[in-house]
């Protein structure tokens, strides 16, 4: 029965194609490519030798029953078969060993890059830094929290879906440096064969080489807390040329927030504003810990609601939040959120869930803080 | 392997000897018994059932992972509480399931294997099994805590394990610490016991196989189980009292944790599948009629694979960013592994081969182990291929091999051995219809459950999350369904075991099966409380 299995799985594997619901990807580099060919070896291998042993224990289950009246023998070591059935494995293994080796080799190496991106884990989202560029941003789940909870029917790409994919380009050795900026994640994309450890404090460098434009998706794969299965990856291949218009377009986008940013310091947003910005950012943000209705985890996450550093500390509170607190699950969110987004989600926490402060908090509020001035 | 056929006076052929105080089968009552008894087949009960009750609660934790999973989407628990019983489930299944069976098997068989009346440290045995029970209390008591209990996997990778989690962490610890001493101590006891208590002529190359496996499992733990004991306590103290081993920010190093962790860890694995190599050697020559197949190589090829399990840990940690020469040489020695393993699968087979072959409840297990190990063999050869290991790393194809290593492997073998011994301890034979009603759903549903991980893991579905992608759905509903006929397929095991207990069955010679050999089946049936008193001589 389980050599049927074996059978037919393998049979299946080879008729699906590459992109099967039962078996590894092909992938979109030379090198998913290799590593899918060293999988199907081994696994034809493993296939062969289960053959052998489970056929040779069979036919003995078969012929050698004490019902069809045999007479047991009474051999029990030889020193020939002993010896062949050590050497010829080992044999097999070498023959294993040099393509697994060589394709290892070349997986490992990450020089001369055409171009570098950064990419760093946090609870539970990724950073891209395209190095030699101001361009850096945060990419998200973006499936809605009503279809993980069941309420929205959910869509094709479900738990595999980003607002903000990171994008490459085709054709080009694109090398990633991975570091975390808290606990151990592990950034996989499948079509690229890459899955490397983000640790924190260290630098890991991965490489590919995309062949195809492309959609390419996948998923954290250390467990990294509590919504270690919400931090999904997707990587858009993009043709050099497209590639490199759209990096244009980011760097003018980048310039022009940042100019944004220096003219909300002078004028000051409405509360109505604030707290809509603010909920919007808080939901998406940090309802993840600290719940939506603000009261968070009793042991893990502490409430906002009551606490006694959003009802009184205002200089705390915009500190803990553009700059984390250590030794702790509280990041570091001034990179993230822009001084509006800090402003508004303070303004919110302050008058949320009874919170009932009444304080405004401006964008120059946190200027002033981030500045330490 | 049958040469302890010729027994000159084993104890139960002489009962009259020079014996003062006399308590042949005296046999204490009430709780008492319980609490204070040094006799080996007593501690060998207290913990076959002590690992029998956590795998009945560890089972009860996989059904509520299998649970959220049967379908996409969050159903029934928060990703917290998913990540409490992923935890839970395999810390309780490792160190409170299948290591204490094992040492219950240990307690019951070795001393009647080697011809010695006890274990050698008798009061060190009580303590070695009464302290488990506090330390499972300890673990699963955390789950009850505001914050919950350990949420970070079994592994407890730091700093998830350190900064990142729960107070109830400092339980976990203490917990840890209490098995590992626990663990320990069995293991001393096993050492001190196999070499200084054989019987006469009971030479190191007549020793029964389950013997020498344990004795080789037993100095693993003493080489491992501290290293997993100075791992728990540098979280400790990377949590409380501000060191920072793991914590790069202070000059440590999270990865230098998966080293320590590993270093314990592989040869955890062997501890738990080395034993079942020798049940097996056991079963499958009883039941062939046959002499064991190559019984010297099976010993040298248990100390093999011992000594390979310590430089092979850093394969579980191939995507940590090591540098190529580590990936290289981890990965050769990892497929070194498969030569001494191969060696004792063909030695069972070669057993096999022209037998006289009976199809016994023990020998189904055993058959099923052989094949469904194998499985999980192969499955392990493919992840030592450190560039495809980068696809299959820490997703379901890595849950669905150690599943095969361990349910079907380890698993199947102890449930192997109760049904070959259970009817020397008790003196009568089980219920055969139940157990095979046992066997039967046991194998069906495993592999319904198992199976199925292979290629949800393939096709991209990493391991430890509460929901998943809709590519994934079709098996996973088939998993759960495995999940639950498999889990509730136990329960025919726990009303065959209590009927047993309760004596229920035919009574049973003291061969028991008719091509059993060795110093237990030469005793009464059931084994009298107290056995070789004065020691056999074996020739």
């Amino acid at each position: 029965m389980l050599l049927g299995t074996l059978l037919s799985a393998s049979a299946v594997a080879e008729t699906a194609g590459a992109d099967s619901a039962l078996n590894l990807r092909r992938g979109a580099t030379d090198i998913s490519g290799q590593v899918y060919d060293l999988h199907m070896l081994m696994f034809a291998i493993c296939v062969v030798i289960a053959i052998v042993v489970f056929g040779a224990m069979f036919i003995s289950m078969f012929l050698h029953r004490k019902s069809r009246g045999v007479k047991p023998a009474n051999f029990h070591e030889s020193v020939k078969v002993e010896i062949a059935w050590t050497v010829i494995p080992f044999l097999i293994l070498v023959f294993m060993a040099v393509p697994a080796a060589r394709t290892l080799i070349a997986m490992e190496d990450t020089t001369e890059p055409d171009l570098t991106v950064l990419v760093t884990g946090s609870q539970w989202k990724w950073h891209y830094k395209y190095m030699d560029t101001n361009v850096d941003y945060y990419s998200l789940l973006a499936t809605q929290r009503e279809q993980i909870e069941n309420k929205f029917s959910k869509g094709e790409n479900y738990l595999l879906e980003v607002d903000r994919p990171l994008v490459i380009p085709t054709g080009q050795k694109v090398r990633f440096l991975i570091t975390s900026d808290d606990v151990i994640h592990s950034w996989w994309v499948p079509d690229f064969a890459v899955k490397k450890d983000a640790n924190p404090g260290f630098i890991n460098e991965a490489w590919t080489k995309v062949n195809e434009p492309g959609v390419y998706r996948g998923q954290c794969a250390e467990l990294c807390g509590k919504d270690h299965g919400f931090m999904p990856i997707v990587v858009i291949a993009k043709e050099p040329a497209e590639y490199d218009a759209w990096l244009n377009e980011q760097e003018e986008i980048a310039r022009r927030e940042k100019e944004e940013e220096q003219r909300l310091l002078a004028m000051s947003m409405s509360k109505e504003e604030l707290m809509s910005v603010g909920e919007r950012v808080y939901n998406s943000t940090c309802a993840s810990c600290h719940q939506p209705n603000g009261e968070g985890l009793p042991g893990a996450f502490p409430a906002l609601k009551g606490s006694k550093m959003v009802l009184e500390d205002i200089e705390g509170h915009i500190d803990i939040i553009l700059h984390g607190k250590s030794g702790t699950a509280m990041q570091a969110f001034g990179n993230m959120l822009s001084l509006k987004e800090v402003a508004a989600v303070v303004t919110y926490e302050r008058n949320a869930w009874g919170n009932d402060t009444g304080d405004v908090i401006q964008p120059k509020d946190v200027n002033a803080v981030a500045t330490g001035e | 392997m049958s040469k302890a056929n010729d027994v000159i006076s084993p104890d139960s052929a002489a009962p009259e000897h020079d014996d003062h105080h006399d308590h042949h089968d005296h046999i204490p009552k009430g709780i008492t018994r319980w609490l204070f008894t040094t006799n080996h087949k007593d501690i060998g009960t207290l913990y076959l059932w002590f690992a029998f009750i956590m795998f009945l609660v560890g089972g009860a934790m996989a059904m509520v992972i299998r649970a959220e999973l049967f379908q996409p989407g969050l159903q029934i628990v928060e990703p917290d509480f998913f990540n409490q019983m992923t935890t839970v489930h395999g810390l309780i299944m490792v160190f409170g399931a299948v290591m204490p069976a094992f040492t219950g098997l240990a307690n019951w068989l070795v001393p009647m294997m080697i011809g010695a009346p006890d274990m050698a440290l008798p009061r060190m045995n009580n303590w070695s099994f009464w302290i488990l029970p506090f330390a499972f209390l300890i673990l699963l008591s955390s789950l009850f805590m505001e914050g919950g209990g350990p949420n970070f996997g079994w592994t407890f990778y730091a700093p998830l394990s350190t900064t990142y989690s729960g107070d109830s962490t400092a339980l976990f610890v203490f917990s840890v610490h209490i098995m590992g001493i626990s663990s320990i101590m069995g293991a001393i006891n096993v050492i001190v016991t196999i070499f200084n208590m054989r019987a006469p002529g009971m030479t190191w190359m007549k020793m029964p196989l389950f013997v020498w496996t344990w004795l080789i499992t037993a100095f693993l733990l003493i080489a491992v189980m501290p290293v997993l004991a100075g791992a728990v306590t540098m979280v400790l103290t990377d949590k409380f009292f501000g060191t920072s081993f793991f914590d790069a920010a202070g000059g440590g190093d999270p990865v230098m944790f998966q080293h320590i962790f590993w270093f314990f860890g592989h040869p955890e694995v062997y501890i738990m599948i080395l034993p079942a190599f020798g049940i097996i050697s056991h079963i499958v020559p009883t039941f062939s009629r046959k002499p064991l197949f190559g019984y010297a190589s099976m010993v040298y090829a248990t100390a093999s694979i011992a000594l390979l399990s310590f430089i092979v840990w850093a394969h579980h940690m191939f995507t940590t960013g090591m540098p190529l020469f580590a990936e290289m040489f981890f990965m050769f020695a990892t497929m070194l592994i498969s030569v001494p393993t191969g060696v004792k699968v063909f030695n069972w087979v070669a057993t096999m081969w022209r037998g006289a072959l009976t199809f016994e409840v023990p020998m189904l297990f055993a058959l099923a182990f052989i094949v469904l190990f194998t499985i999980g063999g192969l499955s392990g050869l493919m992840l030592a291929i450190t560039p495809v290991d980068f696809q299959y790393h820490d997703t379901y194809f890595v849950v669905a091999h150690f599943h095969y290593v361990l349910v079907t492997g380890a698993i199947f073998s102890i449930m192997a051995a109760v049904y070959y011994w259970l009817p020397k301890w008790t003196g009568k034979m089980f219920d055969i219809t139940l157990a095979k009603w046992h066997f039967w759903c046991s194998l069906i549903s495993v592999n319904v459950l198992f199976f199925p991980m292979h290629f949800v893991g393939l096709a991209g579905m990493p391991r430890r999350i509460p929901d998943y992608s809709l590519q994934f759905a079709d098996f996973n509903q088939w998993i759960s369904l495995g999940g639950f006929a498999f889990g509730l397929s136990q329960l025919i095991f726990l009303a065959l075991l209590i009927k047993a207990c309760r004596k229920q069955g035919e009574p049973v010679s003291d061969q028991v099966w008719e091509g059993a050999h060795g110093l237990e089946w030469e005793i009464p049936s059931p084994a009298p409380y107290h056995t070789f008193e004065t020691p056999p001589v074996v020739k």
